[in-house]
Formats: structure tokens, sequence, C-alpha cells
């Protein structure tokens, strides 16, 4: 570090060409190490469902409570087939993504107010760590005494868990904006509002997919919880009624749904954050 | 006639509360980089600036710039004065300040954008402008697929395709390598002389204050003022042979001549002026 800070020059030009030069090798190593990761890590997964399967057939776990993994797969495919499944999972993405939608609508003008004025920020900041360090689950009671049982309670607790997740990023996002790049932009006769929408927003969008990555996942959680708790349909509904009735197979049936959707709404949001930051050249996300 | 009128310019900056630094001696939380600095600079002229640290060339810059109020004296442009950057100016930085999230085409076509330019007289305006900095076939890249010297010359196209009639230039080609930066001083000057709009052009470098420069303005060590101007008046067009003439040799004798003392000078308060940068 020594002679770069002596050397301003160098060390600024630095990072230009190490992003140059590696953007693409990095890219296509990255490929080829999740490649390479799946195909090692293969061989533990399929022990792991073999061993789901075998256990229960030869008495080392009660079959009733913990059924083999084809048991499994003949339940998912019965409620695949009877619509049931598509049904709950419709409404459990349903919540999620309305208490994601308002809570974008909320945090990102708000991360904006707070991340550029000063005085805005010391005002709200206290309330808002206040209300942060709060559980959602233990509001959970709260939202339905005030909201009722109905959708209303379901969806404030996805958008209470999302929206901390959203705010803070857009915060720091705001605040970590080159100055040069603001001065750049004003030097150029930018307006306010041009200032907000064609820099601060650009430059901070990173952080805050980042942050989108976070609250989806948050929110979907939220929702599977809230619905285990206190509601007559969706995904969580359908694991905690099915272990109710021990109706075991589809409990578990649920359960791998969950992870399903889990896996594949983390590579889209994985994808989306690559293609919003693409400008960027080189993509230090990782799909975990 | 005179283009910009710089006229007694204060700057004294105001430490953060708590913040105290000593100068001459004396603890304060004010340090006054500038003190009353005078000058008048022709349409259409090439000036270079030239000082030691802390002799306030950037925030002079930043003032004829609007980017920064004078505590004390104003800045004139064709008459009016200036409280707020200019459409008529143009502004590079030393460290590019490129947006990243844009291509090479569309950061040029920013600066015409926030001027209201119609959309596709922007497009058109800031291909023209790549391709005089021989960078067509870059429209498509974004900055960090750009070498330093080719984002620099962005920033020049982003800020000439307004058609300023003022650019300012803040140590511009100091990040980039020896062979680079002459390259790029040469295509300056030949684009300069044929849109002829007046250069403001702060350096360290002695050198390339002598190639470009009309006229060179010494300043002073903090509290910076105009210590002498040093008119140059090598043949143009210039090309770089020119650097080992008798001429310039006289001149860069000249030059050093009036920067060694202040240099010196500043070297004593080196330590103050990481507290009112930035």
């Amino acid at each position: 570090m020594a002679y770069i800070s002596e050397k301003p020059g160098i060390g600024i030009r630095l990072p230009s060409i190490a992003a140059r030069g590696a953007a693409r090798p990095t890219r296509k190593h990255k490929t080829a190490r999740g490649d390479g990761t799946f195909s090692y890590g293969l061989p533990l997964l399929i022990l792991f469902f073999l061993l789901w399967e075998i256990a229960p057939r030869l008495g080392w776990l009660n079959p009733i409570f913990f059924p083999p993994l084809s048991d499994v797969c003949r339940s998912w495919i019965g409620l695949a087939e009877s619509g049931v499944l598509a049904k709950h999972i419709g409404i459990s993405l349903q919540r999620a993504a309305i208490g994601f939608g308002l809570a974008t609508i909320v945090a990102v003008p708000l991360g904006f107010l707070m991340g550029r004025y000063s005085l805005f920020e010391k005002i709200s900041d206290l309330l808002v760590q206040t209300l942060r360090n709060t559980s959602q689950f233990a509001l959970l009671p709260v939202f339905i005494l005030l909201l009722g049982i109905g959708e209303a309670s379901k969806i404030a607790i996805t958008f209470y868990s999302s929206v901390f997740f959203l705010l803070v990023n857009t915060i720091s996002g705001v605040k970590a904006v080159d100055p040069l790049l603001l001065k750049a932009a004003r030097s150029m006769g930018t307006s306010d509002v041009d200032l907000f929408r064609k820099v601060i927003l650009p430059a901070s969008i990173p952080s805050i997919v980042a942050g989108a990555r976070l609250a989806v996942k948050s929110s979907i959680f939220a929702v599977i919880g809230a619905e285990m708790l206190a509601a007559k349909s969706g995904l969580g509904y359908l694991i905690q009624q099915s272990q109710l009735m021990m109706e075991t197979g589809d409990m578990y049936a649920g359960i791998l749904t969950m992870t399903l959707i889990g896996l594949i709404v983390n590579y889209l949001l994985v994808w989306f954050e690559r293609w919003a930051t693409s400008w960027k050249g080189q993509s230090d996300t990782s799909p975990h | 006639m005179d283009r910009i009128v710089v006229s007694g310019i204060r700057k004294t900056f105001q430490l953060k509360p708590g913040q105290y630094v000593t100068v001459d001696g004396e603890e304060t939380d004010r340090v006054t980089v500038l003190d009353g600095v005078d000058l008048n600079i022709r349409k259409g002229e090439f000036i270079t600036l030239v000082g030691p640290s802390g002799s306030g060339k950037s925030v002079l810059l930043d003032i004829i710039g609007g980017l920064t109020q004078a505590s004390k004296g104003i800045v004139q442009l064709d008459g009016t004065t200036i409280t707020r950057p200019d459409p008529k100016t143009g502004y590079v930085f030393q460290q590019y300040a490129l947006f990243p999230w844009r291509t090479a085409l569309s950061n040029i076509e920013y600066a015409l954008e926030v001027r209201g330019v119609p959309k596709r007289e922007r497009g058109d305006r800031a291909r023209y402008f790549l391709a005089l900095f021989g960078l067509s076939g870059f429209e498509d890249r974004y900055p960090n697929q750009l070498s330093g010297g080719m984002q620099q010359r962005v920033a020049i196209a982003r800020a000439l395709a307004s058609n300023p009639e003022v650019l300012l230039m803040d140590e511009p080609f100091a990040a980039l390598d020896a062979q680079t930066r002459e390259i790029l001083q040469s295509e300056l000057l030949k684009i300069w002389e044929k849109i002829n709009t007046t250069v403001i052009f702060v350096t360290h470098s002695i050198d390339e204050a002598i190639y470009l420069a009309d006229r060179i303005v010494v300043m002073t060590a903090r509290p910076g003022t105009v210590k002498e101007i040093i008119d140059i008046d090598l043949p143009r067009p210039r090309d770089g042979d020119i650097r080992s003439s008798t001429e310039f040799n006289a001149h860069r004798a000249r030059v050093w001549e009036a920067l060694r003392d202040e240099v010196n000078k500043a070297q004593k308060d080196w330590a103050l002026s990481p507290a009112y940068a930035n």
C-alpha cells in the first residue's frame, strides 16, 4: 500500500487496469468454479436423499414421522396434480410480493432523503433503529389485533420484514456516491431533480439491489412464518396443517417446495443483480 | 477583449467545529487559501496555472467554475458575475469523473441532456466529439473498459460537447503515464487551435505549462496570490520537438525561478492542506 500512496498516479490507475484485464477471465473463472462446486457437491446431496429414502424403510426412523423420499415425491405429485399446491404457492408469493412492493415504495424515497439530508437522518434515525430491532414475528399479534386475521396482517409482516433491508441499503448507497461525480454533475449545470434521477439513483442501484435481494428472501420467510401461525391458506398453512393432520408426506412436500422456491428466487435475484450492475464489468456476487 | 475578469478573490476555509490547525505559529480554525487574486483572461486564450501545493489553484478554478463561493471579490464571465456553474463553462477533472454506469457515448450525451439539447442532436454531437478524439468504435464501452488516457479523452469530449466558451481543466493529465500525457497534450492543442475556446489549465508540470500556454500564471505559496504572469511567445502550432529548443529552455528557467521560493515556502506548511481539502 505504501508505494501506492506515494505515487497517486499509479495507485489510481491500478483498479482500472485490473478491471479491464481481469473482467472476462474472472467471469469465466467464476462459472467454472460454480460448476465445479456443483459437481463436487452433488455426491453428498445424493447421499443425503438416499439416506432419506433408506432410513425409514430400514426402520432407523419412524416412517410415520419421516416417510421415505419416494413417498414424499408421490404426495408432492398428488398435491401438484390436484392444483392445491399451485394455489398455496400463488397465495404465499402474492403476499410476499405485495409486502415487498410496498416496502420498496416506502424505503427507497425515504432512504434517499435520509442519505442525502443529514438533518432528516438525525431526526429519523433513532426511530428507524428502534423499529428495525423489533422482531417482525413479535409484532404479528399486534398486526392481527390492528388489522385482523385476513390478508392485511400477512402483508404487514412481509412489509415489515423487508422494508429495513431496503432502507438501510438505500441510505448507504446514497451516502457512498462519489463526491467527484456529484461535483462533475454540478459543473455541467445539473438541476437538483436530475441530480437525484441521473446521478444519485444509478450510482446507488447496486447497493439498493443488494438490499432487495435480502429483502425478498426475508419477506418470503416472513410470510411462511405468519401462515404457520395464523392463516387459512398459503404454503406455511399447508405445512402446518399437514403436520396437525399427520399427513407427513404432504408436510415434507410443502417443505421441499419451500426449498425449491428459495433456490429459484435466489438465482433469479443473483441474475437480476448481475444485470443491474453489468456496467461494473465484474460481478462480486456469489449465488449464496 | 477580456472574457474572464477575476478581481480581489479571497477564500477562507472555516474548519469543522473542534478542528484546529497551526498557521504561522498560531492555532486557528480558519485557513486563508486565496488572498486577493486579480487576473484578466482574454477571449480564446490558453492560460496555465502553476504554483506550489496549497496555493489554491484548484480552489480558484472551482470559484471561476461557480462550484465554490469566494469569501470576497468577484469573478465575471463576459461581464456577468458568476454565482453558480455557467452552462458556457466546461470542467475537466484529474480523476476523469465519468459516470461508470454510462457508456462513453452516453457520458458525453449527459452534458447535452442536462442542457436540454434534443435527443437526436445529442447522439450526433456526442459521436462527432468521440470521433474527434479518435474514439470511434468505443461508443458502447463503459469507463472501466477504457484505459486512463481514453477515459480522459471521453471526459474532455464531454466538456467540449456543449461548445463551452470557457474550459477549466484541473490537472487533467496528472494521473496518466508520461507518454500518454504528451500525446494528450498535443491532441488537446490541435483541437483547441480549431475551436479556440478559452482554457484555464492547472498543472504541476512546468514543461506542460510552457508547452500549452499563451500565458503562465505563477501563484505564490499559501495564501495564494498571483506572483507573476509569464508570456509564452513560442510559435504555434507547436509540436513535441519544441520542448528541446533554446527558447523553451529559457522559459523553463524563468518559470522555475519564479516558482522556487514559493515551493520552498510551501514545504513548511505541507501538513496544513489535508485539513481543508475536500
